[in-house]
């Protein structure tokens, strides 16, 4: 054998059997491919889509007639209205759990090592997942909007500044299920990645002003509520749909500057998460 | 291996699992349009020198090229390359057979409608046109091999790596696979096979290399290897017993003569060396033998592989406990408990 520094005698030229990689394209293939894997999986297992499709029902319903009469809006204001933005924060941030769990159930699972010795960008696996959530994402939200509309929720403002509502809170969900995928990929088990819905993604969706005003919490819970970005999101949902909006009196400044706050906070978490959970990705198939 | 150019190389290669040492320096190499046999018990290195050479794990030392890239420098182009059936399912259990297919030939960038045409061709290849617009979890274990399989010849590699790929099939789907490997020989693929079935690397390498304990013990054609280990074994029938017979095989022979409690059967360990029973019918016949029957059996792989492992392949998995050897009754080894 030769040693390590000499060339073997006989080097095999390179043969190009397959196309060669037009880069950019290349990868926004691998995403689509891996995409619609993902929807493969919802529809193959449509437990999995109850999160965003009976839930959110289930919760519009619930909120609207069980707690609704009991719950006092300041200045007035109708609770329907007041809450829909709640409702549609709340079921897109517990729905990111859904990322984590995927992930973590991929990587358990040899089907990634398929994928790593194919010419496939890295990224790909998790871009793709994340787009697959994204779409389930605005499935939830269409039933969000269609179950509120029948119960009786009316938007007070034009086509566009709706629209730039639900795109808010779409775009705030697809930044959180970064870090839902970065603890997916720490995860050791696809169980351990779901509790992390429990653990954060609960109190996070609760402690803000989603479902009741924050005026009547305690202090040290209102400030939390406050800079919750749950709430400047939710509060720029409302503001842009023109329903009552109670945190518009509050002086923190995210609730005075809503939808920038929601904006800052979305683009923030997304800058910091997405890079991490390729850096995490990376370590955790490398051997 | 001189001759030809190489189209998979493996140079000084070590890798450690934590305390376990995987791989201890192995080489080898397989020049282009040859199948070349990596044998070896479960932990002996097979699977780690695949997943360095398919770019999945990084060498602690070494170098490996794949049609002369290097593995370390440049995976990607690697992948390009080379295609894949490893020892784990590594298939989409919610996708059908086909679904499965088409995802593999988009992801080596074939494109939707060649993926498409390649993947019927390859499901009615290994018999799966049936199945293949069934979800895999419903699958039989030959049928996901058999799955697998395909999936690595999706994009027509000019390289293949085959970790095990007939553990588990019955007969006539392991038939099917070895037809199907001699078929891509032909069409100029280069094959690397690991196996724990000396007849399959018997009959379908060009080259076998053993490994145990992360180091090649052997290497050769198996026609070398058999003549290497020199175990032939010499059965002689005389119609009677006889004084002489003895005596007259004795300079012939390696080992002690065993005869039979007749008297009709002598049989000893002999050095097969060309036209050995010739010598044997002249030693005989020079000292008045009559011979009814002479057989000299040359070793089987399995013999070859026995001497130089202590004889501990037949075990079915490293990990269930220590009782390695158990199988051919024979100095139980140590196993090494990392990846196998």
């Amino acid at each position: 054998m030769t040693s390590l520094t000499t060339l073997p005698s006989g080097r095999a030229a390179i043969p190009v059997p397959r196309r060669a990689p037009r880069a950019v394209w290349s990868r926004v293939l691998d995403v689509w491919a891996m995409t619609r894997r993902n929807l493969v999986h919802i529809s193959r297992e449509p437990t999995q889509l109850s999160d965003v499709t009976i839930q959110p029902v289930l919760f519009t319903v619930l909120f609207i007639f069980i707690f609704g009469g009991g719950i006092p809006i300041p200045d007035g204001g109708n609770y329907k209205d007041f809450v829909l933005a709640g409702l549609l924060s709340l079921n897109l941030v517990t729905s990111t759990m859904g990322t984590a769990v995927g992930l973590s159930t991929d990587l358990n699972e040899g089907m990634i090592d398929r994928f790593r010795t194919l010419p496939v960008w890295r990224a790909a696996v998790l871009v793709g997942r994340s787009i697959a959530d994204l779409m389930t994402a605005m499935l939830c939200a269409l039933i969000v909007a269609v179950t509120g509309l029948v119960v009786g929720w009316r938007p007070e403002a034009g086509v566009l500044p709706v629209i730039g509502g639900f795109f808010l809170v779409l775009f705030f969900a697809y930044s959180l299920s970064w870090i839902a995928a970065c603890v997916g990929l720490n995860s050791k088990s696809p169980e351990s990645a779901a509790s992390f819905g429990f653990i954060v993604l609960f109190p996070l969706a609760f402690v803000s002003n989603t479902m009741i005003p924050t005026q009547h919490m305690p202090g040290w819970l209102q400030a939390v509520a406050n800079w919750n970005p749950v709430s400047a999101v939710t509060a720029g949902a409302r503001h842009l749909w023109g329903n009552p909006n109670p945190s518009g009196a509050i002086h923190a400044w995210p609730m005075q500057h809503p939808v920038e706050a929601a904006l800052i906070w979305s683009v923030l978490i997304l800058a910091l998460a997405a890079p991490l959970a390729s850096q995490i990705f990376k370590r955790r198939t490398t051997e | 291996m001189a001759d030809g150019e190489l189209m998979i190389e493996a140079e000084g290669l070590v890798k450690r699992y934590g305390e376990t040492l995987a791989l201890d320096g192995v080489d080898f190499s397989v020049p282009v349009g040859t199948i070349l046999g990596l044998l070896g018990p479960n932990g002996a290195g097979k699977t780690t020198a695949v997943r360095i050479l398919t770019t999945l794990a990084r060498p602690d030392a070494g170098r490996g090229t794949v049609a002369g890239i290097d593995v370390v420098a440049h995976p990607a182009e690697v992948r390009r390359h080379i295609g894949v059936a490893a020892q784990d399912a590594t298939l989409d259990g919610l996708l059908t057979g086909r679904q499965n297919l088409v995802l593999v030939g988009e992801l080596s960038d074939m494109g939707r409608s060649a993926s498409r045409a390649r993947a019927t061709e390859l499901l009615a290849l290994f018999d799966l046109s049936d199945a293949a617009d069934r979800v895999l979890k419903g699958y039989s274990g030959g049928m996901r091999r058999r799955l697998d399989l395909a999936a690595s010849l999706m994009a027509r590699p000019p390289v293949l790596f085959l970790d095990e790929p007939t553990t588990g099939l019955d007969p006539t789907s392991r038939q099917a696979v070895w037809d199907a490997i001699r078929e891509l020989l032909r069409d100029g693929v280069t094959v690397l096979l690991t196996t724990q079935y000396l007849d399959e690397a018997d009959t379908l390498a060009n080259q076998i290399v053993v490994i145990d304990h992360g180091r090649v013990i052997a290497d050769g054609t198996p026609q070398e290897l058999k003549e290497a280990s020199r175990s032939a074994h010499l059965e002689v029938t005389l119609p009677a017993a006889h004084a002489e017979a003895v005596s007259a095989l004795a300079p012939l022979v390696t080992g002690r003569i065993h005869v039979s409690d007749d008297g009709r059967h002598l049989s000893a360990a002999v050095d097969s060396s060309p036209g050995f029973a010739t010598s044997v019918v002249r030693a005989l016949d020079e000292a008045g033998v009559l011979v009814d029957n002479i057989e000299v059996r040359q070793p089987s792989l399995d013999d070859v592989f026995f001497s130089l492992t202590g004889g501990h392949i037949a075990e079915d998995d490293a990990e269930i406990d220590g009782t390695a050897g158990a199988g051919t009754g024979s100095n139980p080894s140590e196993l090494q408990g990392a990846h196998t």
